[in-house]
């Protein structure tokens, strides 16, 4: 475990960057540093590797000063990523990547292979192993950056701001790549963003820091999102905080109903029988194809191309009420579908059912909260 | 009576191409100063170069020494050796080496200085010493810029090692200086096309050693 404990970061021309810090950071996890610009966080990630030296106050690794080894053996065992890759631009891929097993002595056919082996796992296309950095998109350095701090396979990965000059398509698609990356290896990460919804996405834990280096809150992010310490807090988290709380609510309970679902080739006595005023007409396999007005609809004239689009559906128990809500509110008839792993639908959900969900589900939260306060 | 035909007179006169006087001596005298004050200049430049550039600490100096040097005259400064010193190789040399440092110094300084900062504190990062971070991160991407600077400095060595003649000495300026106090203008003007025929070499030279030394990567292409 890695234990910030008081510390405090004067510059020499008197800036106070970090002050009286205290953290725990655990392990196998990420813990997110968030906070405006200024704020302390790169400050704070570069007194773990010791790349700054902090003026008051320690920073205990397994419950050791980390000033007790040498300062280039604390750094290889802990990965640096920084933003824009820093990458080698002189070296290839692979000798970018293996760079640190290099370092460590190990043989040039041992780290390549080691290299190849990490091009894999962070999704990178084995044919640009021999390519040099200025021949890769902004993504695809990114992913070396990261290749590159993994390659000895150090405990601790230490990650300023990586993905922050890439385009939000792309930030999507590394952040799920880092889950998935996390999920096998179980790191202990602490990742530094000023992006409070990458914060939320990532973090086991989010401490988040205001200007000046002080801690305003450090708790994992649901509880951030139903708590926030105070009106720094509340404001850094944005308007849209109760919406983006909901994607910690899973949507398995929602109440389906299958009255208003038929299959394309049902029945005029089927179709007379739904009360609701749209049906979902879904094709031989249970597969939505799209919402129909009943008085439009005669049985055996099912014409597809008259259809509504339903929309996207959604997941129940894979997605959250987040989710839900949001395939509701674009759906034309403003019922979110529900299908299965397969993409057969499973059932419709109305927007008041949500809403009565997430009231709901408000209420357990402050009552578990209330529970753990008590 | 123009200057190609005293080209076309020097270069055909067979007794121009043997001897102690022939072409081949003076060229390899000339060649063997400018590669000798090249080797000293750099010996000097480019340590101090690379180690200011790396630390970014003493850059004012550095360009203040390197301005006060290329305000000294080439020649004064050969007169001025020879008198403290007398004849001989040695005060052909400081003035030839004084003139190449500045310029190696200084690109050696500013390529070092320019590499980008986010590969070198990557390196730090992962616990490089600074030695390697030096050699192994920041010279290779410095090098096109680098070698610029030798280069530029070798040209000018090699256009100015011609007052290698007055203090008795070979190379190519025997040519200019006995030409002119012959009044032998082909020899002159021969002299002086031999100079530039190594200074191009010296370009091709560097060119060449651009293409086998500096990265792909930094190159790119
Ligand atoms: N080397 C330095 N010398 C003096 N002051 C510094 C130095 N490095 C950072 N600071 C100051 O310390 C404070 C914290 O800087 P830091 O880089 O840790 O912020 P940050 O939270 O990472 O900001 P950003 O989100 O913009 O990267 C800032 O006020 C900054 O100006
Ligand atoms: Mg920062």
């Amino acid at each position: 475990m890695i234990r910030i404990d008081s510390v405090t970061k004067r510059y020499p021309d008197g800036t106070v960057a970090v002050d009286r810090l205290s953290l725990e950071i655990p392990d196998r996890s990420i813990t997110v540093l968030v906070g405006p610009s200024g704020c302390g966080k790169t400050t704070t990630l570069r007194m773990i590797n010791r790349m700054v030296e902090p003026t008051e106050g320690t920073i205990l690794l397994d419950g050791e000063d980390s000033r007790r080894q040498p300062v280039t053996t604390l750094r290889r065992s802990m990965g640096y990523v920084i933003q824009n890759a820093g990458l080698f631009q002189h070296r290839t891929i692979v000798d970018n990547i293996a760079t640190v097993p290099r370092l460590l002595g190990w043989g040039r056919q041992r780290a390549r292979e080691r290299a190849a082996e990490l091009m894999e796992r962070v999704g990178l296309d084995p044919s640009l192993a021999k390519r040099y950095p200025y021949q890769l998109s902004g993504g695809q350095q990114q992913r070396v950056g990261v290749a590159r701090a993994l390659a000895a396979d150090p405990p601790v990965l230490l990650m300023d701001e990586p993905f922050s000059a890439v385009d939000p398509v792309v930030r999507k698609g590394l952040q799920a790549e880092l889950l998935r990356i996390q999920d096998e290896l179980g790191k202990t990460i602490v990742f530094v963003t000023h992006d409070i919804d990458e914060a939320i996405t990532l973090g086991t834990m989010v401490a988040v820091l205001r200007e000046g280096g002080r801690l305003a809150q450090y708790a994992p992010p649901a509880d951030l999102l139903s708590n926030p310490a105070d009106g720094f807090v509340e404001d850094f988290l944005g308007a849209d905080r109760g919406i983006r709380r909901l994607s910690f609510f899973p949507s398995d309970a929602l109440e389906l109903t299958t009255d208003a679902v038929i299959p394309a080739d049902a029945t005029a006595a089927r179709i007379a029988a739904v009360e609701a005023p749209h049906l979902l007409v879904t094709d031989a396999d249970g597969r939505p194809l799209g919402w129909a007005a009943r008085e439009e609809l005669t049985a055996g004239d099912l014409r597809t191309d008259r259809l509504l689009p339903y929309g996207r559906p959604f997941v129940p128990g894979a997605d959250s009420l987040r989710v839900a809500l949001d395939c509701a509110v674009l759906s034309p008839v403003g019922r979110a579908v529900a299908v299965d792993g397969h993409g057969r639908v499973t059932g419709v959900v109305s927007q008041q059912t949500i809403g009565e969900a997430v009231r709901a589900a408000h209420t357990a939260g402050r009552a578990d909260e209330q529970k753990v306060a008590g | 009576m123009n200057v190609l035909h005293f080209v076309d007179a020097f270069f055909s006169d067979s007794a121009h191409w043997h001897g102690y006087d022939g072409i081949p001596q003076r060229f390899w005298e000339h060649l063997q100063y400018s590669l000798l004050a090249l080797a000293v200049a750099a010996a000097v430049g480019l340590p101090v170069g690379l180690l200011t550039g790396h630390t970014g600490r003493g850059g004012n100096a550095l360009a203040f020494i390197a301005n006060a040097a290329r305000a000294l005259p080439s020649f004064g400064l050969l007169v001025l050796a020879v008198l403290l010193i007398g004849f001989g190789l040695l005060p052909v040399m400081i003035p030839l080496v004084v003139l190449a440092v500045p310029p190696i110094l200084v690109t050696t300084y500013e390529a070092v200085r320019s590499v980008d900062p986010a590969p070198v504190d990557a390196a730090r990062g992962m616990g490089m010493h600074e030695s390697r971070i030096l050699f192994r991160v920041e010279v290779p991407v410095a090098l096109p810029l680098i070698l610029s600077g030798l280069r530029s400095a070798a040209i000018q060595i090699v256009s100015t090692a011609t007052i290698a003649a007055y203090v008795s000495l070979g190379g190519l300026g025997r040519y200019i200086i006995d030409g002119l106090y012959q009044r032998d203008y082909e020899k002159v003007v021969g002299g002086a096309t031999l100079v530039a025929v190594l200074a191009l070499l010296t370009l091709a030279v560097f060119w060449a050693a651009g293409r086998l030394a500096v990265s792909p990567g930094v190159r790119r292409r």
